[in-house]
């Protein structure tokens, strides 16, 4: 029997406000609480709670022929936490049926998976303690920030005891193999991974609403069918996309609920699919090759690399720099500067800062909240300058401290 | 094509733009016959015609003469009416208003206008007779699409279009509003309104002066096609580098010091930057009705020590001024287009454009702030300075931007416009 890998991810990052120059050294809140509050309980409104009824009305239907997978970052969980408990309630709802599998990412939703092993792997920690502590369930499958993997970043994945992980289907790693299949690490073969169909997650992600597109408008009959079409062989498929998908990017109005209320129904019931979680499908699955990812891959844009967040002067710039505070940072043990510092590694930021969009990717622009990524840059380094000030003054009263007491024991 | 002034006699955009657009039109194989005011003979027009209206005989008897001829006779000249005056002509006013327009030489029956071209006391009275010798032009040539670059040849193209027949191309570089903010002169608008109406096509460089003309001028929206500028490759790229000779980074601002450019919003930004850096050097390059007026607020904001003023700068020096300069800014106000950001870009400059300028509207790689935004502005000239890959981005991808910023472009989109007019 085939199966659906169904994982939503759910994330809001922490925007910044307009951070002048002049405020450097003086103005300590570098987040836009305002914009905050209200876009979190925007999306919650139109997108979280009505797919979370959704998806329990579904779960209630079924029962266990269908399961779906979360990852919420630890930026979105607080945010709920802060703005709109409701959410935290309904995910609660879902994860009590036990046909829900959250898993494990980076806390700030970062991509401290390229920098630094030990913030990477604290970071794991602090989000899987926050999971557990919210729906009383220990992650046991990861998936990094923007899907990004690679040989390396599998490693230490294995090494904080995952065994499964999802990942991007990207054609330049896949080649002639199928995504539908499950896979491993080429480095690390008892690292099992599952690869994003993003043909048909896309279908369902960006072009739903896409009124120019061929196949408009998308039915769950017409998709049912294409899931119909995959190989033989094939096994599951793995539809992977951001939960705002519904509601958000695609809003009430396009249809987009009773898509999701309708096409699990029809590739149940007529196509013989079931959905299944992340772990579940590791465990019944065997790897048919492995998998050799020496440069990262991603799921954004053509190119499925990292240019999105990386790559451009400003981009390695800003990203150079704020690994850079890491040591002195840490040593200080002040928890307000370190979640400061967290809160900037949020992928998001870089995000802004990507210069691809000026020739494509509307995608870009649609989620960017500057008119420029200049400006997102200007805006990111002035807080980032603040947070240098800060980091150095507490390092030197520290110093003066130490010596004081030093002085005191003689 | 009526202009007002050809290469190298030009004091502002007017002329380069003109320049630039003729000949990206007789590159796409558009003939083209352009007439200015006055020549000097020391013109080098490659392949295009150029008439020298000061050579055109005009019939005394004419109808158009006796119109226009009339009108001058009780035309007013306004002494502060200098819509194109550069720093330098601002300087040399004085000499200008005692030169003034020639004397007529009549011939029995015809006669000449010497034109004095350029933008002198007279220069209502020589917008009238250009009109004149228009239509004795319109009369002795065969063409199929008039143009007419903004307000001072509009008069000709009108009447150019009354004795031929042809269709008219009226094209907007800027508007009285550009010029003067509101305290507008209402004989330039009425001109400009009656040009742009009389017109089968009005050319705007930009959305903005687009815009303009549609609500301010009133005039209907199909017939407002917009155009954007190109800019002309530097004439020798060879340029000679330039040593700095301080340690502090400069920030220019390089342009008339007028209303419409926008300069105490730089002086108010500098002071909020040397408040926080005192690493920084402002200069504001350019001369201009406000300048004693910009240089007292310095004074009084105490920062004469490191903001300086240049006067006007030519040639050889608006260079070395870029060479030198590690920011470029244009507050402006209001700027129908603005071809100086691209002149700076070209030389490797990061700039910071107002929103409020028709150049904002095609680049890029420059950062836009509202003019107003002081903060904004002390903002991106404090990033350019402190975050080295910003300005890294901007002289890499700037210079390549503004190569790509041709007037082969807007020659073509002009070509299209005759084509469909004449087809008519």
């Amino acid at each position: 029997m085939k199966s659906i890998c169904l994982y939503f991810q759910v994330h809001q990052p922490y925007r910044l406000s307009t951070y002048r120059f002049f405020d450097i050294g003086s103005k300590d809140n570098y987040f836009d609480d305002y914009a905050n509050r209200y876009i979190m309980q925007q999306v919650a409104e139109k997108s979280y709670l009505p797919a979370n009824e959704v998806i329990l009305s579904l779960i209630k239907r079924f029962g266990s022929d269908f399961k779906v997978s979360y990852s919420i970052s630890g930026m979105a969980l607080e945010q709920f936490e802060k703005y709109a408990p409701k959410v935290i309630k309904s995910f609660q709802k879902l994860a009590e049926t036990g046909s829900v599998e959250f898993l494990a990412e980076t806390y700030a939703h970062s991509l401290a998976s390229l920098n630094n092993k030990q913030e990477f792997k604290e970071q794991v920690k602090m989000q899987v303690n926050k999971v557990k502590e919210l729906f009383g369930q220990k992650p046991v499958t990861f998936r990094n920030t923007e899907l990004v993997y690679s040989n390396d970043i599998g490693d230490m994945v294995y090494d904080l005891g995952f065994r499964t992980m999802l990942t991007e289907g990207a054609k330049h790693v896949l080649g002639w193999k199928s995504p539908n299949l499950l896979y491993c690490s080429a480095s690390n073969p008892k690292l099992k991974l599952l690869l994003k169909n993003f043909q048909l997650s896309d279908d369902i992600a960006f072009r739903f609403s896409e009124r120019n597109w061929s196949e408009w408008p998308l039915t769950a009959e017409k998709f049912v069918d294409w899931l119909g079409k995959i190989n033989e062989r094939d096994e599951v498929v793995n539809l992977f996309m951001d939960y705002e998908t519904f509601g958000e990017h695609q809003w009430a109005e396009t249809g987009i609920f009773d898509f999701l209320k309708a096409f699990p129904e029809h590739a149940i019931k007529t196509a013989g699919f079931k959905f299944k979680t992340p772990s579940e499908l590791a465990g019944e699955l065997q790897p048919v090759s492995q998998l050799n990812v020496p440069y990262p891959i991603s799921w954004a844009d053509e190119e499925r690399d990292l240019t999105a967040w990386l790559g451009n002067e400003m981009q390695d710039e800003a990203f150079g720099k704020l690994y850079e505070l890491t040591t002195k940072i840490k040593r200080l043990k002040d928890d307000d500067l370190i979640r400061k510092w967290r809160y900037l590694q949020t992928s998001d930021h870089f995000y802004y800062m990507c210069t691809k969009w000026f020739s494509d990717g509307d995608v870009h622009k649609y989620f960017n909240p500057y008119s420029s990524p200049y400006d997102a840059f200007i805006n990111y380094m002035n807080v980032l300058s603040d947070l240098y000030i800060r980091v150095e003054k507490a390092t030197e009263s520290n110093k003066i401290t130490r010596k004081k007491s030093k002085a005191a024991v003689k | 094509m009526f202009g007002w002034e050809f290469p190298p006699h030009i004091s502002g955009g007017l002329g380069t733009a003109c320049y630039g657009l003729t000949k990206a039109l007789m590159k796409a194989d558009v003939d083209i016959l352009f007439v200015a005011p006055k020549l000097f003979g020391d013109e080098n027009p490659g392949n295009i015609r150029l008439i020298n209206a000061s050579d055109v005989s005009v019939d005394v008897r004419d109808e158009v003469y006796k119109t226009h001829q009339d009108k001058i006779s009780f035309m007013e000249i306004d002494s502060t009416l200098l819509p194109y005056a550069s720093e330098e002509e601002y300087y040399n006013l004085v000499e200008q208003l005692e030169s003034g327009i020639s004397l007529e030489q009549v011939n029995l029956h015809t006669q000449k206008f010497q034109f004095a071209g350029g933008y002198g006391k007279n220069l209502m009275e020589e917008v009238r007779r250009y009109a004149i010798v228009a239509s004795a032009i319109a009369r002795d040539n065969d063409f199929d699409v008039i143009h007419a670059h903004d307000w001072l040849t509009y008069l000709a193209g009108i009447e150019a279009k009354r004795i031929s027949g042809k269709p008219l191309v009226v094209h907007m570089h800027a508007t009285e509003f550009d010029r003067s903010g509101e305290n507008i002169n209402e004989v330039v608008f009425n001109i400009e309104r009656e040009g742009m109406e009389a017109a089968d096509v009005v050319v705007a460089v930009s959305h903005m002066t687009r815009n303009t003309v549609i609500n301010r001028h009133g005039i209907s929206p199909e017939k407002v096609i917009t155009v954007h500028n190109g800019v002309e490759p530097p004439a020798d790229q060879s340029k000679v580098q330039i040593k700095k000779h301080l340690d502090e980074k400069i920030v220019t601002f390089l342009g008339r010091i007028t209303y419409q450019k926008g300069p105490e919003y730089f002086i108010e930004a500098a002071h909020k930057i040397l408040q926080k850096d005192s690493n920084v050097r402002f200069v504001m390059a350019g001369s201009g009705d406000l300048l004693s007026r910009m240089i007292r607020r310095v004074a009084q904001l105490n920062m004469g020590t490191h903001f300086h003023f240049t006067g006007f700068l030519k040639g050889d020096d608006v260079d070395r001024m870029f060479g030198l300069s590690d920011v470029y800014v244009m507050p402006s106000v209001s700027e129908p287009f603005g071809i100086s950001p691209l002149e700076a870009m070209r030389s490797s400059v990061p700039v910071i454009i107002s929103r409020q300028s028709g150049v904002s509207e095609i680049l890029k790689h420059a950062l836009k702030i509202d003019y107003w935004d002081v903060d904004a502005m002390a903002d991106a000239i404090y990033a350019l300075l402190h975050y080295p890959s910003l300005a890294k981005m901007f002289r890499i991808y700037g210079k390549t931007e503004v190569e790509n910023i041709k007037w082969d472009q807007a020659g073509i989109k002009v070509k299209s416009i005759y084509k469909q007019l004449a087809s008519v």
